[in-house]
């Protein structure tokens, strides 16, 4: 079977918002069903470190950003799509 | 931007844009958000960037520009364009925020403002800065998933720029007409929240492109509620402004300017006032060019600067044509007194024409200036704009003290009942000049008279305008009958009168010769008659005397008969008895 990659990922939040919790949740969830063992995540709190969200041009929170592997992907918004996370990761459905 | 030195209204962040902070009275509400719309083209971002440009350079108001569209370099590329040195500004004092979303970016899920405001807050912070620009919110909101969504940041967004005391600008993409911005458009709410709105329209009607800006709201301040017309011109945005109520009156002078006619002067009374507006009517072919010519001569003569725009002839043509009748321009032109600006190719709108006739004059810091046609501007672009746009351009000539001469050209078939210009800048005008045709006896005349004159005694007769190889003058015209006579039927009747009064001079002289002799007659009969008097006196006298010596002698006779027949006394008694 063919090695997977790993996956390194940049979670932007601003805070215990609303949205943010959301957007952590998900991507917490979304790893444990579809990334086993392969992810790592950094998450940056914008509140706390605005300097950096300006410098990495960081204007919608949550942002997540996909570092690895390229290409380096966005996505904006709570993650509540695990379809289209699948999609934009290049992970194919999973076998039912 | 003469706009800064006028007394700074403290709630009023100026904008800069001249037109615009006179229509607001100081410009947009300090600390506040003003929201402005239009649809793709209107100038929005050009707007919002003269407000920044002009608190970071003039204003000591740093600025931050978030820019949800288009990218900095754009940005900053369009701007140099303008002559807004950003590289410069954008070291301290204005800051751009590069806030596109990329195009691969993936939405999922609901988001918010707050990653942008927290680091908007500390770049602020960093840089003191006071205003800011969100640059095509649309474009953000666009990604948001829902209305309800949409509403809570821009809410979101409202809060803190008050909370944070910044003088805003929001843009927005509206549709098609401003009354579908204003209720089915998805961001109508905004106007609701923000203090005061513009809307920028940007309108092509017989293929001229018209720009239009109106204040839709602005909240505890009076402001001009018109649309007012707009260029983006080479200096940037330029507001048309119509006067508005309780503006300064421009300093009126009594000095006269000649007119370039000697006899014209005399008929004003002077000449033109100093600052006035000169409309110089008449069909074509009626001198109007020669006329303003005339006056551009006379002004160059005095050593002040001129322009004549000419929307019809090139500037060699018109000095050459001048110099025909002994108007010569060509010295002042090179000695740089006079420029001529041959604008027949000059296109676009009304406005746009208006402001390149401002700036070129300003540029030249022209005393005198001569449109000719005015009434070009009225071809381009549709009529109603044309009206407004030359009332600013007398309202202009008059707070620079320029004085301005304008032609217009009046349409034969319209005719001459109706007086009227196309631009009804005959109203406006201080002084209308008239010149028609007289068409007598196979001959087509020049007439000029004055309509009106502001301020002036005039002369209100007709007179004839003769044009030679000296120059410009005028005649008087004769009225016989109840015709006006000019031309050759006045040199007839002028000829003829001096042919009379020739023939009168002479009869009289005669008469006075006649009479002299029979004077002289009538004396030297006079004097024979007299002399004849004499003589009768004299025989007279004469006759007297032999009578009386007859009577002397007859007595004497007898005595000596009685002596010599020796009769005695009684003999004498007796003969006397006897005899």
């Amino acid at each position: 079977m063919m090695r997977q990659p790993r996956f390194k990922f940049r979670l932007y939040i601003a805070a215990d918002t609303q949205n943010s919790i959301r957007a952590t949740a998900n991507l917490n969830a979304f790893c444990r069903e579809h990334l086993v063992d392969r992810h790592e995540i950094e998450v940056v709190d914008v509140l706390r470190e605005p300097k950096r969200a300006m410098a990495d041009a960081i204007f919608m929170t949550p942002t997540l950003v996909k570092l690895v592997p390229i290409p380096v992907r966005r996505l904006i918004g709570t993650l509540s799509q695990p379809q289209l996370l699948l999609e934009t990761f290049g992970l194919e459905a999973a076998p039912a | 931007m003469k706009s800064i030195k006028r007394a700074t209204n403290p709630g009023k962040a100026p904008t800069g844009i001249e037109g615009f902070d006179e229509i607001t009275n100081g410009g947009l509400p300090h600390g506040r958000t003003t929201l402005v719309v239009g649809q793709p083209g209107a100038g929005k971002t050009i707007f919002a960037l003269s407000f920044l440009v002009h608190g970071a350079a003039e204003a000591k108001e740093p600025g931050i520009f978030v820019a949800f569209e288009e990218a900095s370099r754009r940005i900053v590329a369009n701007a140099e364009g303008f002559g807004w040195n950003l590289a410069e500004l954008r070291k301290k004092k204005l800051y751009i925020v590069d806030a596109q979303p990329k195009p691969d970016l993936v939405q999922t899920g609901d988001f918010d403002l707050t990653g942008l405001l927290t680091a908007l807050k500390t770049q602020a912070k960093e840089m003191g800065a006071k205003r800011i620009v969100f640059d095509a919110i649309d474009v953000m909101l666009a990604l948001l998933p829902d209305p309800a969504a949409k509403r809570r940041e821009m809410y979101r967004l409202h809060e803190w720029l008050l909370e944070h005391e910044m003088t805003a600008i929001i843009t927005a993409k509206a549709g098609g007409d401003e009354a579908s911005s204003l209720t089915e458009h998805p961001f109508s709410f905004m106007q609701f929240m923000v203090d005061c709105s513009v809307a920028l329209n940007h309108t092509v009607s017989v293929g001229v492109s018209q720009r239009n800006l109106r204040v839709q709201k602005y909240r505890g301040s009076t402001f001009d509620e018109n649309e007012a017309p707009f260029v983006i011109g080479k200096k940037g945005f330029d507001v048309a402004i119509a006067r508005t109520l309780g503006r300064e009156d421009a300093v009126v002078s009594d000095e006269r300017v000649s007119s370039g006619v000697a006899r014209l002067d005399t008929m004003l009374d002077g000449g033109y006032y100093r600052g006035a507006s000169v409309l110089i009517t008449g069909f074509p072919g009626t001198a109007k060019t020669t006329l303003s010519g005339a006056f551009m001569e006379a002004a160059c003569r005095r050593g002040e600067r001129s322009m004549f725009f000419s929307f019809d002839s090139d500037g060699s043509e018109i000095i050459r044509n001048l110099k025909s009748i002994g108007i010569n321009l060509d010295r002042y032109l090179k000695s740089g007194v006079l420029r001529i600006i041959s604008a027949r190719s000059m296109g676009g709108s009304a406005e746009s024409l208006l402001v390149r006739i401002k700036t070129l004059a300003r540029e030249h810091k022209a005393r005198c200036v001569v449109i000719d046609p005015v009434s070009t501007l009225a071809k381009t672009g549709n009529e109603l704009t044309a009206h407004g746009v030359a009332e600013r351009l007398v309202d202009w000539s008059k707070a620079d003290g320029t004085t301005l001469v304008c032609t217009s050209l009046l349409d034969e078939m319209s005719g001459q009942l109706e007086g009227g210009t196309p631009l009804q800048i005959s109203t406006m005008a201080d002084t209308w000049i008239h010149l028609n045709y007289l068409v007598q006896s196979g001959e087509r005349n020049r007439g000029l008279s004055i309509i009106k004159s502001r301020g002036t005694s005039h002369s209100n007769q007709v007179r004839e305008l003769i044009l030679s190889e000296s120059g410009v003058t005028l005649a008087d015209i004769y009225t016989a009958g109840g015709e006006v006579l000019m031309g050759t039927l006045r040199w007839e009747k002028e000829s003829a009168e001096r042919v009379a009064n020739e023939v009168a001079e002479v009869a009289g002289k005669l008469k006075r010769v006649t009479l002299n002799a029979e004077e002289a007659v009538l004396k030297v009969r006079a004097k024979s008659m007299d002399t004849e008097l004499l003589a009768k006196q004299v025989e007279k006298t004469l006759l007297d005397r032999t009578t009386q010596s007859r009577k002397g002698e007859l007595s004497r006779g007898r005595v000596r008969m009685r002596e010599l027949r020796g009769g005695d006394r009684a003999g004498v008694r007796q003969n006397g008895r006897a005899l």
